[in-house]
């Protein structure tokens, strides 16, 4: 039962594969299998979205629209069709591709480091930061462009200004950083209240009502696109390197420090990145609730809490949920529902299902 | 030396914990620390394992100063085994055990081939192989507990620090863990655990660290060290220290239910 001190390293390490029981890769096999599914899932439900929409576009259409970007290939199709494709439809897709990987990601990647299966991407005051941040720029008579980078940049110093408090705060790093997000998030929260208060009954203020439902429409691929896709892939390679970490975290700071892993430092960066996407993801979309903190959940259910799987598959699957309910929120009536809605509506349920089902993993 | 602590104080704010700790602990012993609850065991388990940075004195282990190591370093030269304890998520047994052989990786690598026959290996090595693929929070406390011993294995450091092992535990479970730390101890590794039981330190240590009030009371063989009037002076408690088995091993029965 006990080999000897000296040469169970060097044991280890000529071990043969064959000596392990075959049942070694069996819950890998099934993570790979089901994150394999995802891909395909998220590539075609991409495809069909392409599709879908009043202005009618064939598959044909849109095969050979794509493909006029590489070769040359005679225009079949109007200008019309051209500009919904490439304008509104290609651009929305890809937004809510992003914005759902995001926010998955930075919600699971939160839920791993606070040790709390309960904490969504905004637990920092990410999302209510920004609220203001877009608040004021609308009160400012700002522009579209205008009102994201003013969420962005209040977004990040919100959750800066927490990290500066947990930091000089006394008493358990983890529990006084919520503490210090739940109170600071709050605190912007009012902030918003102010603002509708002050807001102009007739455009501000249904303005300021209306991206705080969140929605996609805004997306521009050559402008809001391309400049939240770099802090957005930024963030979401950072949090898939440390995926590995993040398990170790879990374990707690002290465990993880005496198997060699700095929580504080591995913390940090995680905060940063999470807050860099979630930011990036408000200032585009408004306020989108659930996919964080449901995606995470989902995914644990069936592929299991290691983060090395756990984290491509809610970015995975938060990609394609966006993508999905978004197809939803601008086809279903005519009059569009905003999408941070339908993610509540769908979200909550659905929650709701998986915390009272029985446990099977 | 395994662990060389001198002149180690640490005190919470106002409060001394450690007054003047002088100890030195060879290669190779497995060693138990006796002391009431409250008298600092945790706190110089924190203090040796780096957790408290802020102590006077100096801790060296495998003659490093743990005070001039960086956490990666440290915990190369010695890893910890806590209370099993309930993970908030649901790990593989191999996946706990693998968490600690990442000490040599960087933040943004991964636990390779090599590092899963090493957990591998660290299971096989405290006789708990076929739980690899078990759910870890799905398994008794007693195994917990094992699982948590292969992980500090699967770290590879020559000395580890233990925190009652066997406080949670059922009389047969405590029996194996206890047997499982003798034998490794055996094979050379440097162990110091911290236990309520005096009968323990008689049969599973080679030495015996008595603390109370924050001070080393006696630092020896367990036969030498526990006597009748060290158990009365720490615990309040009469006990006889009986010899069984040609003085093979010893147990404390208290004298109040004898004599009753």
């Amino acid at each position: 039962m006990l080999g000897s001190t000296s040469g169970s390293v060097a044991n280890a390490e000529r071990a043969d594969e064959s000596r392990t029981p075959p049942r070694l890769f069996d819950r890998g096999h099934r993570a790979d299998a089901f994150i394999a599914f995802l891909i395909v899932f998220m590539v075609v439900a991409m495809a069909v979205s392409l599709l879908l929409g009043r202005y009618p576009i064939s598959p044909g259409e849109a095969v050979q629209m794509l493909a006029s970007l590489v070769f040359p290939v005679d225009q079949t199709w109007t200008t019309q069709q051209q500009t919904m494709f490439f304008n509104v439809r290609l651009p929305r897709i890809l937004l809510a591709l992003m914005v759902g990987c995001c926010l998955a990601a930075a919600g699971a990647a939160f839920q791993g480091t606070f040790q709390n299966p309960l904490v969504s991407p905004d637990i920092l005051g990410a999302s209510q930061g920004a609220a203001f941040g877009a608040a004021v720029a609308i009160l400012a008579g700002l522009g579209a462009t205008g009102v994201s980078v003013s969420a962005f940049a209040f977004s990040i110093v919100t959750v800066a200004l927490v990290l500066l408090i947990s930091a000089r705060a006394k008493g358990n790093r983890i529990l006084v950083t919520v503490l210090a997000g739940v109170m600071i998030s709050s605190l912007f929260s009012a902030g918003v209240s102010f603002t509708k208060l002050v807001a102009d009954p007739q455009d501000q203020l249904p303005a300021i009502t209306y991206w705080l439902m969140g929605s996609l429409t805004g997306a521009k691929l050559d402008t809001n696109l391309f400049f939240t896709a770099i802090p957005m892939t930024i963030g979401c390679v950072v949090l898939f390197a440390v995926r590995w970490k993040i398990n170790i975290l879990t374990m707690g700071d002290d465990e993880a420090s005496t198997m060699g892993v700095d929580a504080r430092r591995i913390r940090l960066v995680v905060i940063i990145a999470a807050t860099l996407v979630t930011a990036a993801s408000v200032a585009v979309s408004g306020m989108i609730g659930w996919v964080g903190l449901v995606i995470p959940h989902l995914c644990r259910f069936i592929v299991g809490c290691d983060y090395r799987t756990l984290m491509p598959a809610s970015m995975l699957m938060g990609a394609s949920f966006l993508l999905v309910v978004d197809n939803i929120s601008r086809l279903a009536t005519t009059a569009e529902i905003p999408i941070g809605i339908l993610t509540a509506f769908v979200g909550a349920p659905f929650f709701l299902y998986l915390i009272t089902r029985k446990k099977s993993v | 030396m395994s662990i060389d602590i001198s002149h180690l104080s640490f005190s919470y704010g106002k409060h001394p914990v450690l007054e003047d700790i002088d100890v030195s602990i060879p290669d190779g012993m497995l060693v138990n620390i006796l002391g009431p609850n409250g008298v600092g065991k945790s706190t110089l388990f924190r203090c040796i394992l780096g957790l408290n940075g802020d102590y006077s004195g100096t801790v060296k282990v495998n003659g490093h100063d743990m005070r001039t190591l960086s956490i990666r370093q440290r915990a190369r030269e010695i890893s910890y085994i806590p209370q099993s304890h309930a993970p908030i998520y649901d790990y593989e047994v191999l996946d706990v055990v693998l968490m600690s052989t990442g000490a040599d990786l960087g933040m943004l690598r991964m636990p390779g081939p090599r590092h899963k026959r090493i957990a591998y290996e660290a299971l096989e090595r405290v006789g708990i192989a076929h739980l690899a693929h078990r759910t870890y929070t799905q398994i008794s406390g007693g195994e917990q507990q094992l699982v948590l011993i292969a992980r500090a294995l699967a770290q590879n450091a020559r000395t580890i620090v233990m925190d009652e092992p066997t406080s949670a535990l059922d009389y047969g479970n405590t029996v194996r863990v206890l047997s499982t730390i003798r034998s490794l101890a055996r094979e050379g590794l440097s162990i110091l655990q911290s236990t309520h039981q005096p009968d323990q330190a008689f049969l599973y240590s080679d030495r015996t660290l008595v603390l109370n009030r924050g001070r080393v009371l006696a630092f020896g063989r367990p036969q030498d060290v526990i006597t009748r009037e060290l158990i009365s002076e720490i615990y309040h408690v009469d006990v006889e220290v009986n010899s069984l088995y040609d003085d093979r091993v010893r147990v404390c029965v208290p004298m109040q239910e004898i004599e009753r």
